[in-house]
Formats: C-alpha cells, sequence, structure tokens
C-alpha cells in the first residue's frame, strides 16, 4: 500500500496517497480544482494551464503535479482564481466560440467554466482567427473555430495499434489540432463517440449527434462544474 | 523517389525516437519531405501520418513542398535589421523576381526569414543551401543571384576566402569570422586534449570528481544557473540501466554565437567535457545536440570525434579505466528555438516535437527514453575541464562570490568590436561598454537576449553575475538612432510568438494579444491604459511551462519599466478611450467582394 501524506490546500488539512497527481488527491479531499486539459484515464499534459496552484509558493499544474508529504497549497485565492479567470478568457478571444449555436453547448467545460468563473466578457479584444471546419471525415466534424488545442484527442484516441488518430500541427498561435486523413476513415462508431465525449468542447461533433440530448438536460445546465466534487464527502 | 527513403529508414532500423534523423536526411536528399515519404515512414515506424506530420509542420527547416534549388534562409533579427537587412532583403527580390516566403515559378529560388541564425556579430546574414553567408551587401547579393542563374555550386558563390581559425579548415570550408576579442580560461590556446582523461580521471572516483565540481561552484551557463555538480549527482544517485549526458548546442536565442565559436574552435575542450561528465554520472552515451543553423560544422565535429575514438578518448576502457566505456553522437536539431529547454531538448532528440516536459519528473531522473539525463550547456562542460585540471579553488579565484567563473559574451549592435569576450562574471555593464567600443551615445542594452532584460543607461552599473543579471551571454547594444520600440521590442515579441511550441494556452495567445497591442500602440491608437494594460496582462504567463513562455512579455515588460517615456509619447493623450477599431480596415474584404466603396 503507498504511503498516506498530509498536506493542506488553502489551510486546510488532507490526506492522499504518495504520488496521487494532486488534482486527484484534492478531489479526494472534496476540494475542486478546475481543470480543462486534464481527462481522467489518460496521461496528464498540463497544457491548458487552469489548474494552476501555488505550491510551496511556486506556480505549478495539479494535474501534472504528484502529491508529497507537507505540500502547501494555495488554489481558491484571489490571484490564482484570476488566473484561471484570465486563461479561459484568453481561450475564449483565441478562437470562435458561439455558444448560443453550438452543439456542445450545456455540455461544454469551457462554457462551464466561463459560468463558475463569472465571465461576462473577456478583458482581452477578441483576435478573431480564420480557421476552417474539417468535414471531410464521414463520421466526425473537426469544427476547428472551437478547438481550445487541449490535446485530449490526441492522447485518448488511438487505434488497436496504437496509432494516434489526432495530431498537433504548426505550433504557437498557428498550431491546429488534425484527424488523420486514413486512419480517420476507419474510425469506428465507437471510437467516434468517444473523441466526441473527450473532447471538452464542441469541436469534435459526432454527425447528427450534436442535438440528440435536448438543452435542459444536460450535464451543466443546473449544476454548475465542479459543484459534484464539492458536494462529496472526502474518501479516506 | 521512396527506395531511397527506404534506404534511409532502414538506416536507422525504422525506429521513430530516430525520426529527427530520418527526417533531416529525406529533406537534405530531395529538399523536402514529400507526403509519399510521409505515407513510408508512417508505414515503416507504425505510427499514423499526422504523427509524422506534426514533427514536420514543427520544425522550421523541414518543409513539405520543393523549396527550390537555392533556397535563402535571411536572418530577421534585430541586429540583422540595425544593419541593412530591408536593403539585402529586397535586393534578393528584386534580382530573383520572388517575393520572401516563396518558390520562383521556375523552382530556382526560394527565399525565406529565419530567427537569428547566430551570427549576429556580421550581419546581414543568410543560409544558402546549408552555407552561410556574412556581410551582406546588395553588391553581393546582386553577385549571388547572378552566379545562381549560372547555375553555379554553392561553394563556387563564396568569393569571400574563408573565415579565421577552423573556419577555414577543409571540413568546414565557411566564411564565417570567429571574431574572438578576449580570452579566458575556456578560449585559452594553452590546452592539451585528452590531458584530463589520461592525467586526472584514473586517479580519481566518480565521486570526487563530483566533489572537485562541486567546489568550484560552478553553475549552469545556459542561464538558468542550476549548481552543475548537484546537477550531476542526481543524476549519478538516479537509478537506470543506462544513462545520458547531453550537451545542448541549440544556442537559439538571439544574440548569442560563443557556442558557435567554441564548436569550431574547442569541440575537443568540450567533448573532453562530456568525457568527464558521464565518468561522473556513469554514463554511457553522449549526445551532443546542435542547431540545424551550425550544420556547416558537422563534418568538422564528426572528424573531431573520429580522432576521440582512435586515440582512445572515447569509446572502450577510455584512458585506460577499466570498464569506462563511452561515446558520443551528434544530434541536429531544424530550427526551433524551444528545443534549448532542456526537456524540449530531449523530446526533439526523441523524434517528437520539441516541447517541453512537465515537471516533476527532472531529466536527472527520467531523461531521454526515460533514462536519467545530465543536459549541460556547451561553456559548462568546457570549464568543467578547467575545473579538473586546475582544482575548483583556482577557478574560484575567477569572478564573484555567488558566480564563480567566467563567461562568454556574444556582443552585437552598435559597437565597434562584436564578438565573443571571455571575462570573469562581476564585469560591469558600464566596463562592457567602454570594452566592446559601444557608440558613445548609447540608447540601450538588451542583455540576455529577448528573454533578458532592456537596461536604460542609468542601470549601466549593475553586474553580470547570477546575484544580479544573470545571462546566458547576449549583449545587444542600441544607439540613440534606434526606434527600442518598433525595431527591437516589436521584433522580439514576434520571435517568441514564432517560437512558441504552441502547448500552454498562456505562451500561445498572451504574446499575440500583447503584439496586437503594442501594434495599437505604434499605431498612433493606443491611450494610457493600454500600457498598463499590457503590464498587467503580461503576469498570466508566469504559469508557462517552460522559460519561453514565462519570459514571452520580457520585451515589453522591461521595455515599459525602463523606457515608459517612450510609450507614453506615443500614446493619445485626449482621450482615455480608443477602441483601435478601423472600419474600413475590418470591412476590406466585404468591400473587396461586394464592390461597394465607404462613404466618408
Amino acid at each position: 500500500m503507498a504511503k498516506i501524506v498530509n498536506f493542506t490546500i488553502d489551510g486546510k488539512d488532507c490526506i492522499a496517497e504518495e504520488g496521487l497527481y494532486l488534482v486527484q488527491a484534492a478531489k479526494n479531499n472534496g476540494v475542486y480544482i478546475p481543470t480543462l486539459c486534464n481527462y481522467e484515464g489518460i496521461k496528464p499534459k498540463g497544457s491548458c494551464r487552469i489548474c494552476t496552484v501555488r505550491i510551496n509558493g511556486r506556480l505549478m499544474t495539479s494535474c501534472t503535479t504528484p502529491i508529497s508529504d507537507g505540500m502547501k497549497i494555495e488554489s481558491n485565492t484571489e490571484e490564482i482564481n484570476d488566473l484561471r479567470k484570465a486563461i479561459i478568457e484568453l481561450l475564449f478571444v483565441e478562437g470562435n466560440h458561439f455558444c448560443p449555436a453550438c452543439e456542445k453547448s450545456g455540455n461544454c467545460e469551457l462554457q462551464a467554466l466561463a459560468y463558475r468563473f463569472k465571465i461576462m466578457v473577456p478583458r482581452y479584444p477578441y483576435t478573431f482567427p480564420q480557421r476552417r471546419v474539417d468535414a471531410s471525415n464521414p463520421k466526425i466534424i473537426k469544427e476547428q473555430n472551437r478547438c481550445i488545442m487541449c490535446k485530449r484527442c490526441i492522447r485518448a484516441i488511438k487505434d488497436e495499434q496504437g496509432r494516434s488518430l489526432f495530431a498537433y500541427k504548426k505550433r504557437g498561435h498557428k498550431s491546429e489540432v488534425v484527424l488523420d486523413p486514413v486512419l480517420g476513415l476507419q474510425m469506428s462508431d465507437e471510437l467516434a463517440r468517444k473523441a466526441m465525449a473527450v473532447c471538452p468542447v464542441g469541436s469534435i461533433l459526432v454527425r447528427e449527434q450534436g442535438f440528440i440530448q435536448p438543452i435542459g438536460t444536460r450535464k451543466f445546465d443546473k449544476k454548475p462544474i465542479g459543484s459534484e466534487i464539492e458536494m462529496s464527502q472526502p474518501t479516506k | 523517389m521512396v527506395a531511397s527513403v527506404t534506404s534511409i529508414l532502414e538506416k536507422y532500423n525504422k525506429d521513430k525516437t530516430r525520426l529527427m534523423d530520418i527526417l533531416l536526411e529525406i529533406q537534405e536528399a530531395f529538399g523536402y519531405i514529400s507526403s509519399e515519404a510521409v505515407n513510408e515512414i508512417a508505414r515503416c515506424c507504425n505510427i499514423s501520418t499526422v504523427d509524422v506530420q506534426q514533427t514536420i509542420s514543427f520544425y522550421h527547416f523541414f518543409t513539405q513542398k520543393p523549396t527550390g534549388k537555392y533556397t535563402v534562409y535571411l536572418n530577421n533579427s534585430v541586429v540583422a535589421n540595425m544593419m541593412g537587412r530591408e536593403q539585402i532583403k529586397e535586393t534578393f527580390e528584386r534580382e530573383t523576381g520572388t517575393k520572401f516566403g516563396q518558390v520562383s515559378e521556375d523552382g530556382l529560388f526560394g527565399l525565406f526569414d529565419t530567427s537569428c541564425i547566430g551570427m549576429n556579430d556580421q550581419e546581414p546574414s543568410a543560409i544558402i543551401n546549408g552555407k552561410v553567408f556574412t556581410n551582406l551587401t546588395p553588391f553581393r547579393v546582386k553577385e549571388l543571384v547572378r552566379g545562381m542563374r549560372e547555375g553555379k555550386d554553392v561553394e563556387e558563390l563564396m568569393v569571400e576566402g574563408y573565415g579565421d581559425g577552423n573556419n577555414g579548415n577543409k571540413l568546414v570550408r565557411s566564411m564565417v569570422m570567429n571574431n574572438i576579442r578576449r580570452k579566458g580560461p575556456i578560449l585559452d590556446d594553452n590546452y592539451t586534449p585528452g590531458i584530463v582523461i589520461w592525467k586526472k580521471l584514473p586517479t580519481m572516483t566518480p565521486e570526487q570528481v563530483i566533489a572537485e565540481v562541486k567546489a568550484s561552484n560552478i553553475k549552469g551557463r545556459g542561464g538558468a544557473g542550476f549548481p552543475t555538480g548537484l546537477k550531476w549527482e542526481f543524476c549519478r544517485r538516479a537509478k537506470g540501466d543506462r544513462k545520458f549526458i547531453f550537451c545542448n548546442a541549440d544556442e537559439g536565442e538571439p544574440g548569442t554565437f560563443k557556442d558557435r565559436v567554441i564548436l569550431t574552435e574547442r569541440p575537443k575542450l568540450l567533448f573532453e567535457g562530456m568525457v568527464i561528465a558521464a565518468y561522473a554520472v556513469g554514463a554511457t552515451e553522449g549526445i551532443l545536440y546542435v542547431r540545424h543553423e551550425y550544420k556547416y560544422l558537422q563534418k568538422h565535429l564528426e572528424s573531431i570525434l573520429q580522432g576521440a575514438r582512435e586515440r582512445n578518448l572515447l569509446g572502450k576502457d577510455i584512458g585506460g579505466i577499466k570498464g569506462f566505456n563511452f561515446d558520443i553522437r551528434i544530434q541536429f536539431g531544424a530550427g526551433a528555438y524551444v528545443c534549448g529547454e532542456e526537456s524540449a531538448l530531449i523530446e526533439s532528440a526523441e523524434g517528437k516535437r520539441g516541447e517541453p516536459r512537465d515537471r516533476p519528473p527532472f531529466p536527472v531522473e527520467k531523461g531521454y527514453l526515460d533514462y536519467p539525463t545530465v543536459v549541460n550547456n556547451v561553456e559548462t562542460l568546457c570549464a568543467v575541464v578547467k575545473v579538473m585540471l586546475n582544482g575548483g579553488e583556482w577557478y574560484r579565484s575567477f569572478g564573484t562570490q555567488d558566480s564563480t567563473g567566467t563567461k562568454l559574451l556574444s556582443v552585437s549592435g552598435d559597437c565597434k568590436y562584436p564578438g565573443v569576450y571571455e571575462v570573469e562574471w562581476g564585469f560591469s555593464v558600464y566596463d562592457i561598454l567602454g570594452m566592446v567600443g559601444a557608440t558613445p551615445d548609447v540608447q540601450a542594452v538588451q542583455v540576455g537576449g529577448p528573454s533578458g532584460t532592456l537596461l536604460a543607461p542609468v542601470e549601466f552599473r549593475r553586474i553580470l553575475g547570477y546575484e544580479d543579471l544573470a545571462t546566458g551571454g547576449s549583449i545587444i547594444i542600441f544607439g540613440k538612432h534606434r526606434d527600442l520600440l518598433k525595431d527591437v521590442v516589436l521584433n522580439f515579441t514576434e520571435f517568441f510568438i514564432d517560437e512558441s511550441c504552441g502547448s500552454c494556452s498562456t505562451c500561445r495567445i498572451m504574446p499575440v494579444v500583447l503584439r496586437n497591442k503594442l501594434l495599437k500602440i505604434l499605431n498612433g491608437k493606443g491611450v494610457i491604459k493600454d500600457i498598463d494594460d499590457m503590464l498587467e496582462w503580461a503576469k498570466v504567463l508566469k504559469a508557462s511551462r517552460c522559460g519561453l513562455g514565462q519570459t514571452a512579455a520580457n520585451p515589453i515588460v522591461s521595455s515599459i519599466k525602463n523606457f515608459r517615456h517612450l510609450y507614453e509619447q506615443r500614446v493619445r493623450m485626449d482621450t482615455d478611450f480608443d477602441s483601435g477599431f478601423n472600419l474600413a480596415e475590418s470591412v476590406k474584404d466585404y468591400i473587396e467582394a461586394s464592390g461597394r466603396v465607404i462613404v466618408e
């Protein structure tokens, strides 16, 4: 059995198995640390930076940092919350996000985070990039206007031989997440559905599935993102 | 064509971790990487084609289309611009009838911009088919283009003769100049290669070597300043069947070129340093990661390695020490500044995009192929040889208490004697300006390249050292006549935009947002609030994973701090708000498509 360690989050005493990623360790203690690029069951990447906290004074991402004994973590502070809010706003101005017309509205984690952080309008000017929609695949549509480059699909969606169906192209602000044209054609219905589910926003859509679940009954329609963790009892 | 791609793939055992080498060889053999080649690589390495493309599209010097029989990469660094790049660019465009970013219709010329190529002391310069051409003038460009039209080989185009020192070596044959202006322990001519390996290592245990390095108090010379002895100790203690020594020769910080000079003149010193490091940590394999811009040094470096093998300075039982086996291979990059970050460098050497890794784990625990790995700067490894030769205490006699030893500076910009200077830590900026014959009316000095600080004259008494101005050694001097915001700050900011790997949201987006704000001010649409907004907004970059992202706003932040008046001179004082919105500009596409006109 792994060693149990003590740490604090915003002064609250917590315990967890040593080496558990901080996001998970916090969750087990009923503390919600917002995430976006992180997805349970796939290797963390630390690319969205929303789960940034201060650990013993240093800015680090909770999805990639294993917990160790005596860590003093600051998460729900004015500084960190504004940082997170700023990052969410950056993601909004980077792409072209029109929530009312989006198939994923109500199930979208970016939108849900924006509500949680009470964003009315981003402080930064929109960049209005020109992006295309890749509708070449018969099963899914890759809506580049909404992609936030979290790379969840890259990490999670592989074929039987372990080859990636999605990959990152170019670099910097020109980066884009693209679907392999050849492997994409062999994608099963199940894998297509998984890709849509893994995508935190409305960038990967299975054709003719977008509005199957009515708005009003979707994941974040009634309960804010993270509330299920905050309502939960700490698991010991 | 596919046949030869296959042979390249076989040379590297169809190993996807050698993808960089596979792509480099295909690019060199065919001038580009075709979609057939991509398919073949994907098939043989059993990865998807987009996986191959994600690596290709990350690096500046990989292309998926032909780039012309003569491919010109013209440096667009700040200093290149200061030394007349614009005229060179215009001349190239006029003479070839091609625009930058394009290949001529007949496929003869390809003209491209590129980030600092490490020739800041001899700008404007360009890389043409792998050969470096320095101190370009419009006259020379006309000659060059004429020669290309006559079908001359790129070597025939060099009429200048060769540069000094090993630049004239038959394996280099380059017109690049070393411009060594001041020597110290590292650049000292009085050095017998292999002396530490033969005389010292056999008498010492690895622990004693580490102790000596610790006693010297030397810190990493790449800029971050981590204590070298400690890094080695961590790696020695880490568990692993294999361990690696990496030398980081990816110097991409605009304005640095001292590693290029070491690679040209002191490669034996560097390799001896790698052997010492290997002995200390128990490594059996070494990789020298060199930036693509220095590929012209490849044969020279390979021959030095071969010579070392023949002299038993590499290979088995090195220096007669039973069981001490170590060898070095050279890994070239393909044009990506971020690969200078140690974990990105490792990713790149594994054939992937050069995206920095999350820490922990640190490379000393889990580095190349997940084995314990030490990554040291070129200069650090060279200095270590002298530490071993003369002792840590001797080394501490140079420099200051916190910053021991010497530092190689790469000096460029508005001064009489640009070049490489080896000085003790503790020199003030003021001393340096005197030493290099700086123009009397210095307006500003950039210390540490774009990721460093833009200093105003009131700060010239500050000293170089980890306790004050820590630096990788790039010093760029700007005279009074330079437009700091437009020519320097904007260029540096665009450099960071181009070189961001795109992984962290912060570094991918914020530099673009800041650049747009800076342009708003430069276009006369800024207001006071825009200046303060930039300072405030830049803070989000501190949450980025690596040094590139964390420092990407430094050009803007440090220039606002030290030259705020330059910003205030350019913003509107008659209003608190200007949206920066330009109706005519915003509806340009629509006007064009619809054929309508705007009535003022």
